[in-house]
């Protein structure tokens, strides 16, 4: 480990640029999910009030911010508890409030999941409150969030996991990092009968078409 | 198909996780430019391939993303142990040969 990893007087903020991804005078423009073209919204209004076995829903344009640091700086660890008011979540946790949520990738590596308008608000704090050898990379355009929601939502992920997804070895509060058909997503199981899904921009159509088809067999649901 | 426990996300997954990426153990020449190309060839090119324990270095590339090493037997296919990069293996080749020497000559 290197003098400065741990060192409190070395100051992140001064070493990086924090840039708006969303500047105000282009805030009129409405953002697009990478999931634009299949019109969630549309399919959602024609499926109102209907109740399916699993309920698809974007949770889409939030602000994904990785964090990376190490446990073990107090200048980082407790940075990340002062901006946000949750502690880093330990070996395959994850934790969230109101609007903001934290999910372990690997052991120096975090997923903050915020409101998109404030994600350059907090990536800011981040960056000023954050000290030693850290980083703080907002990635909101390269994934997207997919929550799936009802009784048949388990078999449809044992058709596209290799793990098991069993309450016992799966509990709520649980976030994996796995394969998920022919791609990779970070699943998360949030309650009971509900889970998230993170996904990659680039293969969220791929994902779309997977979900649809993997759920021939239940009654899937698009909700807003 | 492995079932490989991963030493960073503390729990076993799938093979399909995972990627082997050759030989564990191997220090890069501390002054490359004074190698002769045997040396250099042999740092770079030449693996050991035995036939039975094996120490491997692997990485968990659709999980977290982090290397660790492996010992596993090439013959029997058994994981016999991971730990993480840095660490020394405790079940050696070495190891194995003293241990089944002395159960010979308990009469074991």
């Amino acid at each position: 480990m290197s003098d400065s990893e741990n060192n409190s007087a070395f100051n992140y903020a001064a070493t990086v640029n924090c840039m708006d991804q969303r500047p105000a005078q282009q805030r009129q423009i409405e953002g697009q999910s990478p999931l634009q073209h299949a019109d969630l919204a549309t399919l959602a209004k024609a499926q109102l009030g209907q109740t399916g076995s699993i309920q698809l829903t974007e949770l889409k344009l939030l602000g994904h911010i990785i964090l990376r640091g190490n446990l073990d700086n107090p200048g980082f660890s407790a940075g990340v508890k002062l901006t946000l008011g949750l502690a880093l979540p330990g070996t395959l946790q994850m934790v969230s409030d109101a609007d903001i949520s934290i999910r372990w990738v690997s052991p120096d590596e975090w997923l903050v999941v915020v409101p998109g308008e404030r994600s350059y608000e907090i990536e800011q704090a981040l960056v000023n409150n954050l000290q030693g050898h850290c980083a703080v990379v907002n990635v909101s355009g390269g994934q997207t969030i997919l929550r799936l929601e009802g009784e048949d939502v388990q078999k449809l992920l044992q058709k596209s996991v290799p793990l098991d997804v069993h309450p016992l070895s799966f509990p709520i509060g649980k976030v994996v990092t796995t394969v998920f058909a022919k791609t990779q997503a970070v699943i998360s199981r949030t309650g009971d009968q509900q889970w998230e899904l993170v996904i990659r921009r680039s293969f969220s159509d791929y994902v779309w078409l997977w979900l649809q088809d993997c759920s021939a067999e239940f009654k899937l649901v698009i909700t807003e | 198909m492995f079932y490989i426990y991963c030493p960073h996300c503390e729990e076993h997954r799938e093979e399909e996780e995972f990627h082997a990426a050759g030989e564990a153990h191997i220090p890069r020449p501390l002054d490359p430019e004074s190698c002769s190309d045997k040396e250099w060839g042999e740092y770079m090119f030449f693996r050991t391939n035995p036939r039975g324990i094996h120490h491997e270095l692997w990485v968990h590339a659709v999980g977290c993303r982090k290397f660790f090493n492996m010992t596993r037997n090439t013959q029997s296919y058994e994981i016999l142990e991971v730990y993480k990069i840095g660490e020394k293996p405790s079940i050696t080749s070495a190891a194995a040969k003293l241990q089944a020497q002395s159960k010979v000559q308990e009469g074991v």
